[in-house]
């Protein structure tokens, strides 16, 4: 009995992804979760600009690639030509989501748009080189921020789960990792979630995925999986921020 | 009894693998090399493995495949 193989939403295609970044896991959880719910075949996915620019590559779903940010827009006209049919994510960095697509991600949200994001918070801009990004945290080196950021020159880290949550649109907000094995099956559960509540009708919602970049962290891949623990989580801290139907709301 | 499949060509040698595995049988292999140039992850003790699939499930590029 077959216990564990690539799922079938996933090709064949070997990822481009640096050795030990968990945007593999992140994709491969997605892709299940289709295979599970029986929906491959009427699922039209939005990729970002970001190192994940060419998930539509990975997946053999129908796949769009949007502007800078500009996935949850997209998304939304996707999912508004045909409601009943068509079953909709966006996969999208936090230099994506929160930088230049915040506005996008914050109207999508406040319209409780029946779409599924999913959103990978690595604290970096991955794909340009390790520049900060609005989620670096206070201290964290980067190449634009060789001393550590300064929160008093460069702000606060945005809590992209926290911030939302203070909407009365969206329906389903949490934040998983992915940096142990209960870490992923946890994971998984959430985004299944939120692949769920689009089929049920219930609206916007997010599962924010506190995810590695061994490469720009400067650590290996397994330095960066307790770095997460040790650094990301504290200041990150996962859990449910709101479950509308489920009448939570932290 | 459980068997594992590696698509040894796909393995980025991250060792991701080999930290989740309880019963410690994995290793990067120290003399092979695969296409993409890094050393793949490989099983040292077959009849030791339980089939957890923790490996698997810790892999970003599903190389794994459990069977038990
Ligand atoms: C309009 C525009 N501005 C800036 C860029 C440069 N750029 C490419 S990817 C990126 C940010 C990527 O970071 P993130 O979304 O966190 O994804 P990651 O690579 O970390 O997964 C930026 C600023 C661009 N491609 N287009
Ligand atoms: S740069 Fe970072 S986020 Fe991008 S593929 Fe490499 S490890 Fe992953
Ligand atoms: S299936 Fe479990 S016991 Fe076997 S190699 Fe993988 S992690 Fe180790
Ligand atoms: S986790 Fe996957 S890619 Fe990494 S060493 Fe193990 S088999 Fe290879
Ligand atoms: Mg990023």
């Amino acid at each position: 009995m077959v216990v564990f193989d690539k799922p079938h939403s996933l090709n064949e295609m070997s990822m481009h992804y640096c050795p030990g970044c968990t945007h593999g896991i992140i994709h491969r959880l997605v892709a299940e979760v289709m295979d599970e719910l029986g929906i491959e075949g009427r699922t039209i996915g939005v990729a970002p600009v970001g190192c994940s620019v060419m998930a539509y590559n990975y997946f053999n779903c129908d796949m769009i690639e949007a502007a800078h940010g500009r996935a949850p827009a997209v998304a939304t006209g996707v999912k508004r030509a045909d409601p009943e049919n068509h079953v909709v994510f966006t996969y999208q960095g936090d230099g994506d989501l929160a930088s230049i697509g915040m506005a996008e991600t914050v109207h999508a949200a406040a319209r409780n748009e029946n779409i599924t994001v999913i959103f990978v918070n690595n604290a970096i801009y991955g794909m340009t080189g390790g520049q900060m990004a609005p989620t670096s945290l206070p201290g964290q080196v980067t190449q634009t921020s060789p001393y550590g950021r300064d929160v008093n020159h460069c702000g606060y880290p945005i809590k992209v789960c926290e911030m939302l949550s203070q909407l009365d649109g969206p329906e389903y907000l949490e934040r998983v990792t992915v940096n142990s094995v209960k870490a992923v099956r946890n994971a998984k559960k959430a985004i299944k979630k939120a692949f769920q509540n689009q089929l049920d009708g219930k609206g916007f919602s997010l599962v924010e995925v506190v995810s590695s970049c061994p490469t720009n962290w400067g650590l290996t891949p397994q330095q960066a999986l307790k770095w997460i623990d040790e650094k990301m989580i504290p200041y990150y801290p996962l859990g449910v921020y709101k479950d509308r139907s489920a009448g939570e709301d932290k | 009894m459980a068997k594992l499949t590696f698509k040894t060509d796909n393995c980025k040698g991250c060792g991701l693998c080999v930290d989740a595995c309880p019963k410690n049988i994995l290793q990067l292999s120290p003399d092979k090399i695969n296409k993409k140039g890094h050393h793949p992850a490989e099983l040292t003790d077959e009849a030791a493995c339980i089939g957890c699939a923790s490996c698997a499930i810790m892999c970003p590029d599903c190389v794994i495949k459990v069977e038990r």
